[in-house]
This record gives structure tokens, sequence and C-alpha cells, in this order.
């Protein structure tokens, strides 16, 4: 339950652009961890923001207080309190927030909007309507209860006489807020936004070029920078040619940037080089001519083709147990089959569309940043703590996101502004290339897995061995973390939901050379890959066809409890009781995938299907892939048929948006993704070696099923992406027998593999 | 004395006379943002290759990469950017691109429909294939193709 506060009177409304008159409703966010129990405030800490106003013109804002990048939460969230409110949305205006602490976490990343914002959202509106409702009885001198809102107005529903919202706001103003427990939310059949399509309300902006993206912010004197950075990380610039950059007509400033980011970093800024100018060209030309020596650091001989023998290696020894049931070794030594296999995922980049960015102006001890963010808290910390001043005397306003998948979570390059405005003393808006975007992301972990699988007799599965080491998310912000956080463990590895007697999984440990970080579904990539091959791999071993043997692999529908089993596992962050891991969820997808591809019907040669099933950020999803192999062995993906159940679906168009780009996100990883370093830099710099996927290899048939359910609604940013590669190399070793067991599935003409 | 640092470059954008007194070398990309302030065009892969189609323009009628076009080759000519593709966003792409909901985040689409608004001008009824050809330049991280694919002839028939 949220507490909502009737802050008409205050002062701060203002900035939401209201005067006298207008009802206005604050509360204060912390939806961290469970949805729908009460939350403990102590009453004088209480700080609400505004957060929906109902102005007397009739004008219903509403603050979003999540980055918008793709995803739809800017109007995913407005919808929902909308619903409840029984706003007309063509009335509605919808107010980006500036990174605050009283919206409670604005960290928009796993996949989190929907799933812990739904019903506080729901609440913060409904209270809004029986306030309307309240004001609306009190001036007819009638019982609340005769009264109805209906679309901006409340009626009495005996005489049919209605009042408008605006006509009530100054009312409701005056009114107390109602308790909680008086406030009924509305019920399913009763929503009138809520599991409908609606278009995003950034939609005519996107159409005509006039979205404001982190790098279209535009300041009075403002000058643009670029940053020269270590090619390997945690280096620094011992010397550099300024009087070179300088001589570009248009360079104004070189700046040394400071910084302790790196491994074991965080998210400060890695540090370097920047330089100052008045176009991006110019400060990119700049760039280029400063000739810095750099002391390249203690990750200078990070090379992806040792690396990987390392990491195979351990994937081949016993390693640290996280999750154990049965006797696995038993079981293998009386196996009447043992099938065994090694996977391997390279780094990858999670390469938005639009580059890293921020605008920064520092004036009279304060710091103003204008960034696209996933994490404007964050960056606000980030940027107070590289500054050296208050966390209060930094103001962050996130602009839209040109994607974000994970990388924007990450603010180094917001302190980078920071730093070079308070330098320069003007407002700077600091750009990366492409190139830096590349080479000094936060990678995701490259990963080596070895999987053993026993067959009875029947062909079942009596014993499952799984080992995966890659290096650890955790070495981002302790450079001597070896081993996989049990949130990472969570993603895909402990969690397999097979009904296999006897199982074993174990995890490795891994060093970071590179900044590892989250993207798109996370250790999800790897494990949903590894897994969802081997599936594949034990089918064909026993003979059998592959949606059924994973149905049987899955078992009966049943939830299942980890805990139990004394594993550590942190279900997202999430109670188990309110988001089990529900077996017969996951079932259900498979069938519904399967069916939307017509699995089982005869395709011709050199075609054929590939399926897998996996539950990430507590959704779950089934993807069936249509793939031929030509003579060459090269595939196409014909049609990708995705079934997804993420709980209540609040904007169908949207859900099934994010899966089509999951989809397209999991095809360039699954088949061009590749991230290598060789004498600890980064290989690979920009689309051309880099390579992701195109309209040409866009599949021509894109299906998404979206299952009806009742359940509370989860994410659905991250979790189309697993099941995608495996659903296509299980396609294309259907179609031609050959079975790949590393990624990518192509490979640029000779590149080092790694 | 006076330094004249670069020769004045005249060029028309969306109908506008401008002069601009920049290095002739300025990939026009960069002209158009930092010195015109015409924000809609985008960034994302950088000068010297051509890789992902975020900075698509018009240039006398004919598509082109804003990114690797430096500022002298548009003297003299007549450029068109997503700003000026139609007065009031009621382009039939423009439509067709809302009616299919085809944006994600969004930064790619404006070189995303100025690429198709190129084809549309070449040839009015493309078929699947030559959608996928003449789109082949410009990528979409968020993965909006078969929207594209859909709206593109959609605009076609109203066009
Ligand atoms: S809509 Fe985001 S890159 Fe195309």
């Amino acid at each position: 339950m949220i507490r909502v506060e009737n802050v008409s009177r205050r002062s701060f409304l203002k900035v939401m652009g209201m005067g006298t008159g207008a009802l206005v409703l604050g509360c204060r966010i912390d939806a961290e961890g469970a949805v729908g129990t009460a939350r403990a405030m102590a009453g004088p800490a209480f700080e609400p923001n505004a957060f929906i106003a109902v102005s007397p013109d009739g004008t219903v804002t509403i603050v979003a207080h999540r980055s918008e990048m793709g995803q739809g939460s800017r109007t995913g969230l407005p919808m929902v309190v909308a619903d409840e409110m029984e706003a007309d949305w063509d009335r509605v205006v919808i107010v980006q927030a500036d990174g605050d602490g009283r919206y409670g976490s604005q960290n928009t990343d796993g996949s989190r909007s929907m799933r812990q914002f739904y019903q506080p959202m729901r609440e913060v509106g409904a209270t809004a309507r029986h306030m309307l409702v309240a004001a609306a009885a009190t001036s007819w001198g009638v019982d609340a209860s005769e009264c109805e809102a209906r679309l901006h107005e409340v009626i009495h529903k005996p005489t049919e006489r209605s009042l408008g919202f605006g006509e009530l706001a100054a009312d409701a103003a005056t009114l107390p807020v109602p308790s909680p427990e008086s406030v009924e939310l509305k019920s399913r059949d009763q929503f009138r936004y809520i599991g409908s399509e609606t278009s995003v309300v950034d939609l005519p902006d996107f159409v005509t070029g006039r979205g404001i993206y982190g790098a279209d912010v535009r300041l009075p004197d403002m000058v643009f920078a670029a940053i020269a950075h270590c090619p390997s990380v945690n280096g620094r610039a011992i010397g550099y040619d300024a009087d070179a950059a300088l001589a570009v007509p248009g360079v104004q400033q070189v700046v040394d940037v400071p910084g302790d980011g790196g491994v074991g970093g965080g998210f400060q800024t890695l540090g370097g080089v920047a330089v100052v100018a008045d176009t991006t060209w110019a400060a990119f030309q700049g760039r280029e001519r400063l000739a810095i020596q750099w002391e390249p650091g203690p990750h200078a001989a990070y090379d992806s083709a040792t690396y990987r023998q390392r990491l195979e290696a351990a994937a081949e020894a016993p390693a640290h147990v996280v999750r154990e049931s049965g006797d696995v070794d038993s079981a293998l030594r009386s196996a009447d089959r043992v099938v065994r296999a090694s996977y391997y995922v390279p780094h990858l980049a999670q390469a938005p569309m639009e580059p890293p960015c921020a605008t920064a102006r520092f004036e009279g001890g304060r710091c103003e940043v204008w960034a696209p963010t996933q994490n404007p808290m964050g960056a606000r910390d980030e940027v107070a703590r590289a500054l050296g001043i208050g966390p209060d005397d930094v103001t962050v306003h996130v602009t839209l996101l040109g994607g974000g998948f994970g990388r924007k979570s990450k603010p180094d390059y917001v302190v980078e502004a920071a730093l070079v405005a308070r330098h320069v003393g003007v407002p700077v808006q600091l750009v990366w290339a492409r190139e830096d975007d590349i080479r000094f992301g936060y990678f995701h972990a490259v990963s080596a897995q070895q999987l053993e699988g026993g067959l009875d007799r029947e062909g079942n599965c009596v014993a499952w061995l799984h080992r995966s080491v890659f290096p650890t998310i955790i070495a981002t912000f302790n450079a001597s973390a070896r081993r996989a956080s049990p949130n990472e463990l969570g993603l895909g590895l402990i969690d397999v939901p097979f009904a296999v007697p006897n199982l074993r999984v174990e995890n490795g440990d891994a060093e970071a050379h590179v900044r590892i970080g989250w993207m798109r579904s996370v250790s999800n990539i790897h494990h949903g890959f590894a897994v969802g091959s081997f599936v594949d791999e034990l089918a064909a071993a026993a003979g059998r066809d592959a949606k059924t043997y994973l149905l049987d692999m899955i078992g009966p529908g049943r939830t299942i409890d980890l805990a139990a089993d004394g594993v550590e596992y942190t279900n997202y962050g999430e109670p188990i009781d309110q988001y089990p891991l529900d077996t017969a969820r996951l079932r259900n997808v498979i069938e519904v995938a399967a069916e939307a591809a017509d699995w089982g019907s005869p395709r011709p040669d050199g075609r054929a299907l590939g399926i897998a099933a996996h539950r990430t950020f507590l959704t779950y999803v089934a993807v069936v892939a249509d793939v031929s192999v030509d003579d060459e062995g090269l595939p196409t993906v014909h049609g990708v048929y995705s079934a997804l159940d993420c709980g209540v679906v609040v904007n169908r168009d949207r859900v099934r948006a994010q899966i089509e780009g999951a989809v397209i996100y999991g095809m360039s990883l699954a088949l061009h993704g590749r991230i290598t370093a060789r004498e600890g830099a980064i290989e690979q710099s920009n689309f051309h070696d880099y390579p992701v996927v195109r309209m040409p290899e866009a599949p021509r048939t894109m299906e998404v099923r979206l299952i009806d359910s009742d359940a509370l609604p989860t994410g659905v940013g991250e979790p189309g992406v697993p099941a995608v590669a495996p659903a296509i190399t299980n396609a294309i070793y259907a179609a031609s027998g050959k079975r790949i067991r590393e990624l990518p599935i192509l490979d640029l003409g000779g590149a080092r593999r790694g | 004395m006076q330094v004249v640092r670069d020769a004045m470059i005249e060029l028309t954008v969306n109908g506008r006379v401008q002069r601009v007194d920049v290095d002739p070398q300025m990939p026009l990309l960069w002209v158009l943002r930092d010195v015109l302030n015409l924000t809609g065009t985008k960034y994302g892969c950088g000068g010297g290759v051509s890789l992902c189609g975020a900075c698509t323009i018009h240039l006398s009628g004919r598509v082109r990469k804003s990114g690797t076009t430096p500022i002298s080759a548009s003297a003299d000519k007549e450029v068109t950017t997503i700003e000026g593709l139609s007065p009031d966003g009621e382009h039939p792409l423009q439509r067709a691109w809302q009616e299919f909901n085809v944006p994600q985040c969004g930064y790619c689409q404006s070189g995303q429909i100025m690429a198709a608004a190129a084809l549309l001008a070449r040839n009015p009824n493309p078929t699947d294939d030559e959608i996928d050809e003449a789109m082949a330049g410009n990528i979409c991280r968020c993965g909006t193709y078969t929207r594209i694919r859909a709206a593109i002839p959609r605009a076609a028939k109203e066009a």
C-alpha cells in the first residue's frame, strides 16, 4: 500500500506548472521489494513528491518517474494511474521526473517498472478518483455512493447530473485523503486502458525528429567535448600533445580527467583526456591529435584467446557447488548413456543506438546534468562523489534514451561531463563516439560452461551436471571478486526447472579484466543458451521430439521451492510466494509457441524448427525459430514465434514490441555478437566488426502470443532475449545436423575466436 | 587584420538558405546538429564510416548519410532533414509509422523514415526484398524491422 497525501497547497507545485485551484496528490514511492504490502513510513519524514495534478481546466498531469528507453514505461505507468482515476487519456499530460530520492528507486533496469509500480500506481489513481467523487457528492449534497467517476467527470447516478474533473479540482483539493483501506480499486472488467493497445505519448515526436535525447540538449554558451580513454582499463595517461589538439580549428581546451573507474571502480569514469571544442566534430578531430602515451595498468595483458583456455579448463574441473540434489556422480556412473557438451559465449556489448553522452553545468558549487540515464539517482550520487559535493547539490534531468539495454545504468559518462564542465566553467556536452561505446563498455561476461547429462534406458534424463564459469559483475565494484553473486547464479543456472532426480550445479572462479556489466537479460543469455541447447542435445540422444522432451524434462505443473533444497535463490529480489517458479506457466508458453509455429508439421528439406523456453525476470517465454540452412551451412531465420506470460498485461502493443525487439536483439548476439580483447584492448570498434541484425536478416514472420493472465505483472524488457539463441541453434541442428555450441553462429571471415 | 578561417558555405536546409562558416571537411551531420541546431538527424556510428544510417538525410532529393558527407559537398545544394520532410508531420510514412507504432526508443527513426521516403520517391511500390535492400543501411538496435517492413507498403498505398 502506498501513502498518498494531499499536497495541493505546497510550494513545490510550481515545478509542475500548477497554479491555485488544482488538486495535487503526492506520494512517496518505496517499491523496492514486495508489492501490496504495507510500507512503514515515519510521519514527519514523509516527504511526498507531486505525482498527479488535476487543474481547473481539466488537464491531468502525471509524473513519469522512470526512464524511457523504448520500453514504453513513460506511457505504461501513467496508463495505470489514469485508468484507476477514470481520466480521459486525451487530457493527460506526462511530465518526466528529475532524479530525486523522494521517488524511491528510479533505477530503470531489471525489468522492474511494471512489476514494482503497477500496484502503487493503481492506488494513487484510485485515491484521486475517490477524492473527486467525494467533492462532487459534497457539492450536490448527496451520498458519495450515488456518484461514479466516468471518463473525466463524476456522475450523480439518480439524477444524471455531472461535474467535470476540472470543475471539481479546487474542492477536491480541500479534502482529506481517504484512508487506504477505504479506497476501492477497479475490478478487471472495469479497466479502460490496462490491457489495451495504446500508442506511446512520444510517438509524434519520434516520427518528426522532435524528441530530445541526450545529445539534443542545447544550453546557452554550451561547448562540446570528447574524451580519450586508455585502451586497457585501469590505465592512465602519462603524456600527450595538447598543442596538436589545440591546433584543430574549433578546439578550445584540453582537459585532464582524473578517474578511478575501471575494474573495481564501479560507475566512476575511467579517466582520460578530454578535448573541448565548439562542435562535437572538432572535439573528435582534436582528440585524434593528442598522441597520448598511456601507462596501460594491470589489465594490459588481457587476451581473449588465452583467457578462453583458462575458462574452459575451469569448466572441466570441480568447482563450488551452488545447488545439489540426489547423487549426480553415481547416477552418471550408472546411466545408460552420458551426454557431454561444452558451450562458449564471448563478451558482448549493449551498443544502444545512441552512444553514451551527457550535458553538465557547474555553477556556484552546484551541478546540473541532463543525461539519457537509466539510473538518475546513481548518476546524481556518482557525480556528487567525483565533484566532492553533496548529492543534494546535484540535479539530474532525464532525457529520452536512445536505447539503454543496461549500458545506461552505469553513469560513468555523466561523471565525465560533470568533471569537464567544472573545469571549463560553461555547460559542456560530452559525447562518446561509437568506437568509445564499443571499446569502453561494461561488457556482458564471457563464459565457458560444461554440461553432463545421464540418460536411462528409455532416454529419460536422470542426472544433470552443469558447471558455469564467467567473470562476475561484482568485480566491477570489487576487483578481487572471483565468484558469481547469488543474483547471477539465479539467472538461469541454479533455477533450472527440471524434474531430474540427481542434479548438481557448480560455479568456478574467474577474474575480470574488463568492466563486467549487465546487458539485457544478463547471465540468462549464456545460461539460457547452454541449458536450452543441452536439453535439445539430450532429446536428440534419446531420439525424441525436442518439444516433448523439453516438456518431459520440466515435468508436471508445480511450483519449485529451491530454498527447500537449501539453495540460496534470490528470485529477482521478489518473494517466492508471490512470484513462484511455476512450471505450469512455463509448460503453457511452450505449448502456445509450438502451436503458433505449427510444430510437428512437415517442412521442406533443409528447413526446420527449434525450440527453447526460459523464465527470465519472473516472466515465462518460449521461442520457436523456423530456420533453413543452405549448402554452405549458412542459416536463414524465416520466422520466430514467441509466447509470453508476464502476468497482467498493461499495454499489449508495447509488450509485443518488446518481444519483437528482444527477438532481434537475441538474433544479433546469436548470429554476430562478439567482443574480444588483445593486449588489454578491445579489438572491435563499430558496427562493421560488431555487427547487429539489419533489415534483410530480420525474420519475415514475427509472431508474439501473449498469455491472458491475472498473475502479478512482471517485466517484459529483458525476458524475450535468452531463448532466441538456443531456439535458432536447435533449429540449425534439426535442419542440418550441425550442432552449434559456441556463439556467435556466423564467423566474420576468419576473425579470431575467443 | 581579420583572419578568414574558412570560406562561407551556402546551402538550403528544409527550404531555408543557410550560410555557415566552418571547416569544409566538417560532415553535414555536425553542421546540422551543432551549428544549425537541427537535432532530429542523429549520430550513431561516426565519421569516415557509414554503418548505421541514423544520420540519413536527402541531398538534392537523393538519400545520403550526413555523417559521411562533408559540408563542402552540400554547398549550394538542397538538404532535407526529418524536420523538413513534411510541414506538419503528416507525410504518409509518418502517419504509417504511427499507425503501426513502429518506434521503440525512437533514436534511429529519423534515419529510417528518411531512407524509406527516398525509397518510395523512386519506387512507389517496393516489394519486401526491395524494402530490405533499401533499408539495409539503417540499423535499429531496438529491433523494429518487422514493423518498418509493414509500414512502408501502407504508406505507399496512401501516397
Ligand atoms: S527505435 Fe530504438 S534504435 Fe530504432
